[in-house]
């Protein structure tokens, strides 16, 4: 006779066994190390820093290695890890102008003042196999020309377009921005709430919706004014010493957006922004961040809503891959009394039903014939 | 556990939890937002419960872990472990025995006693959800307690299949102001919730929202005068205790259509079965 479900305990604890040993795979060859992760899969390393809103990629490549190259996965598990940080500062306001520039790029003008400068990218790139790789030939070192690209001959495209006053302009207003990673999450959101909330969103998902305002649903006209990468001197404020000091550099991609002007009787028409940062080498997701950011300002800037990418609400809620693949993944939880209930109610819809077709058939009998050619 | 603190999560997420509790408790049914912290199980895996238990569970508390109804289910026996280990407090399968148990689509047969505290997992917090998406709007209907939706959706039901077809998760309304949704309990323990003497606590992780039931509270299931809530039953016994008023889960045990029924909750199987014996 069947006995409830037991050893629940053990399966779990085999499971686990057998999961750790294929991640570990042949042990004729190996091991992966953690460093080899951090210093040849680093865009996968940076998507996971993105994602998990950790700097650290030391521990984004080990949750990389452990999640066996699961991406989401290594998201969660490094977000599961960040939130057991304690707080000990807020850094400044970042200043992405004075970055050291490792790529830089502008698709409005042809050139720019500190040049484009193409950096280490994939763009141009034959999507050729290189079979050579798989024979694990060597690869010839790049040159680096020793001098530094200086900050100052960098200058921010859309600031050049600020001058003349094409271009809306960003006002700090000194309020405190809000804290999604404190905060429940309180619609509608302002745009620095929808910024975070975009910043660690999906890279696939905010592909697809940026896609998508491309395609027509919620068009805004955008132009890559600047997609910027480089490394970026933390700053925080130490209140003892009343001073500003530098902590560290982290490396940043930064993209902005240049898009369909507005105007009105009132405001002379400009430019209008769409904005996108991420750690790391994340050139990809920050111009799919900028044009939902764009999209996302659709109500501010007077214009019809007719596309997902432009509806906050479900654009925000959606954005979380550790949100959804956890929702999603729990369907794999027992459902067992829900589904009874359901049964249940089938069960006894259908009973009834056939009590009310058969009710009808023994009707349709004793009707006459010409009734039923009706 | 070495390098977290007690029940994982640090004191002052705990006690930010605890004030949102308070709230909860001081206002029956209304959805309090709580910062909801990332844990280190998946979102719907029952975070909100374990981000609840963790924030009001003492160094000398018993605690119970249930899943369907069962205490050895697969997210059951996890839980159970992630508290053992992070807080190291006893365990227990035996309802009586518990001060606090987390559950996840049950409440359990045996009656809770006043001082035992149940911790719900819950999906989604907003009962209103499936008829209106946006948060925004759901905030705004249980402000000016505009509820009549809600009605509408379950008589669209009798008039499609003549029964309301919500079986599990049926809403309620508490102390006479707030519709909640229960988390998906079958509706047959939607009568447990009305004057329990148990302090009752529900928590969506995901959604970053907290509610609950405080002892002795008025809890109704929504209905009609003409059709009035009505629990499921059964033709049948549990096929190990011989129970005949308990939630029974359906067991398929061949391939010709054989089946068996059982009840759900493993502990009070158990211990009827203890009893007979």
């Amino acid at each position: 006779m069947y006995v409830a479900v037991k050893g629940g305990e053990q399966a779990i604890a085999n499971a686990h066994r057998w999961l750790a040993d294929r991640r570990r795979g042949d042990r004729d060859r190996p091991e992966l190390e953690v460093a080899q992760i951090g210093d040849q899969l680093r865009l996968a390393v940076d998507r996971v820093m993105s994602e998990a809103s950790l700097y650290d990629p030391e521990l984004a490549a080990l949750a990389f290695k452990q999640a066996s190259g699961d991406l989401t996965e290594a998201v969660f598990l490094l977000r599961a890890y960040r939130t057991t940080l304690p707080r000990l500062a807020v850094s400044e306001p970042l200043d992405t102008a004075s970055m050291r520039i490792e790529r830089r790029i502008s698709a409005t003008y042809k050139d720019i003042p500190g040049g484009q400068i193409l950096g280490p990218t994939y763009d141009y790139t034959h999507r050729l196999l290189d079979f050579l790789q798989l024979a694990g030939a060597e690869v010839p070192a790049a040159e680096i020309r020793e001098e530094v690209t200086e900050a100052e001959a960098c200058p921010q495209i859309l600031e050049l377009l600020n001058d003349e006053g094409l271009v809306e302009q960003e006002i700090d207003d000194g309020s405190e921005p809000a804290d999604i990673t404190r905060d429940p999450p309180d619609y509608p959101m302002d745009r620095a709430a929808r910024l975070q909330m975009l910043a660690r969103g999906d890279e696939g998902y905010l592909l697809a919706l940026g896609y998508s305002t491309q395609r027509g649903y919620g068009r805004n006209h955008p132009f890559a004014g600047e997609i910027r990468l480089g490394q970026v001197e933390v700053e925080i404020h130490v209140d003892e010493w009343d001073e500003t000091i530098c902590v560290g550099e982290i490396a940043l991609s930064e993209c902005q957006m240049i898009n369909q002007f507005g105007g009105s009787r009132e405001a002379a028409p400009q430019f209008t922004r769409g904005y996108g940062l991420a750690f790391g080498h994340n050139e990809r997701k920050t111009m799919a961040m900028a044009l939902v950011d764009r999209a996302l300002r659709a109500e501010e800037l007077g214009e019809p809503i007719i596309g997902p990418a432009q509806q906050a609400e479900f654009v925000l809620a959606h954005a979380d891959s550790v949100d959804a693949s956890g929702f999603v993944s729990h369907l794999k939880l027992p459902h067992y009394v829900d589904f009874q209930s359901e049964l249940d109610l089938l069960r006894r819809l259908r009973r009834e039903h056939a009590a009310r077709q058969a009710e009808l058939d023994g009707t349709r009998d004793t009707a006459s014939p010409q009734q039923e050619e009706r | 556990m070495d390098g977290y603190n007690f029940a994982y999560l640090d004191e002052q997420t705990k006690r930010m939890i605890r004030r949102a509790l308070l709230k909860g408790v001081a206002i029956p049914g209304y959805q309090v937002p709580f910062g909801g912290r990332e844990m280190p199980m998946p979102y719907g895996w029952g975070t909100g419960g374990v981000q609840l238990t963790a924030s009001i569970l003492g160094a000398y508390d018993i605690l119970k872990v249930i899943d369907q109804g069962a205490d050895d289910t697969t997210n059951a026996v996890s839980i159970r472990h992630f508290f053992q280990r992070v807080a190291g407090v006893e365990t227990t399968t035996a309802t009586t025995a518990a001060d606090v148990i987390q559950t996840r689509h049950r409440i359990p047969e045996t009656p809770l006693r006043s001082g035992q505290i149940l911790v719900f997992q819950v999906p989604i917090p907003e009962p209103l959800r499936f008829i209106e998406p946006s948060e925004q709007e759901t905030r705004l209907m249980h402000a000016l307690e505009e509820y009549g939706v809600m009605h509408v959706k379950l008589y669209e039901d009798i008039a499609r299949y003549g029964h309301i077809a919500t079986t599990y998760a049926y809403p309620v309304k508490v102390d006479g102001r707030y519709v909640m949704d229960p988390s998906p309990i079958p509706k047959f323990d939607n009568p447990k919730l009305d004057g329990n003497p148990a302090l009752m606590l529900f928590g969506a992780g995901r959604e970053k929202r907290l509610y609950a039931i405080p002892p002795y509270t008025r809890v109704e299931s929504l209905d009609f005068e003409d059709h009035p809530f009505e629990v499921q039953s059964w033709e049948h016994t549990c096929a190990l205790c011989g129970s005949d008023h308990s939630y029974l889960d359906e067991v398929i045990t061949d391939d010709k259509g054989g089946r068996m029924f059982v009840c759900s909750d493993t502990d009070y199987c158990q211990t009827r079965r203890g009893e007979v014996a």
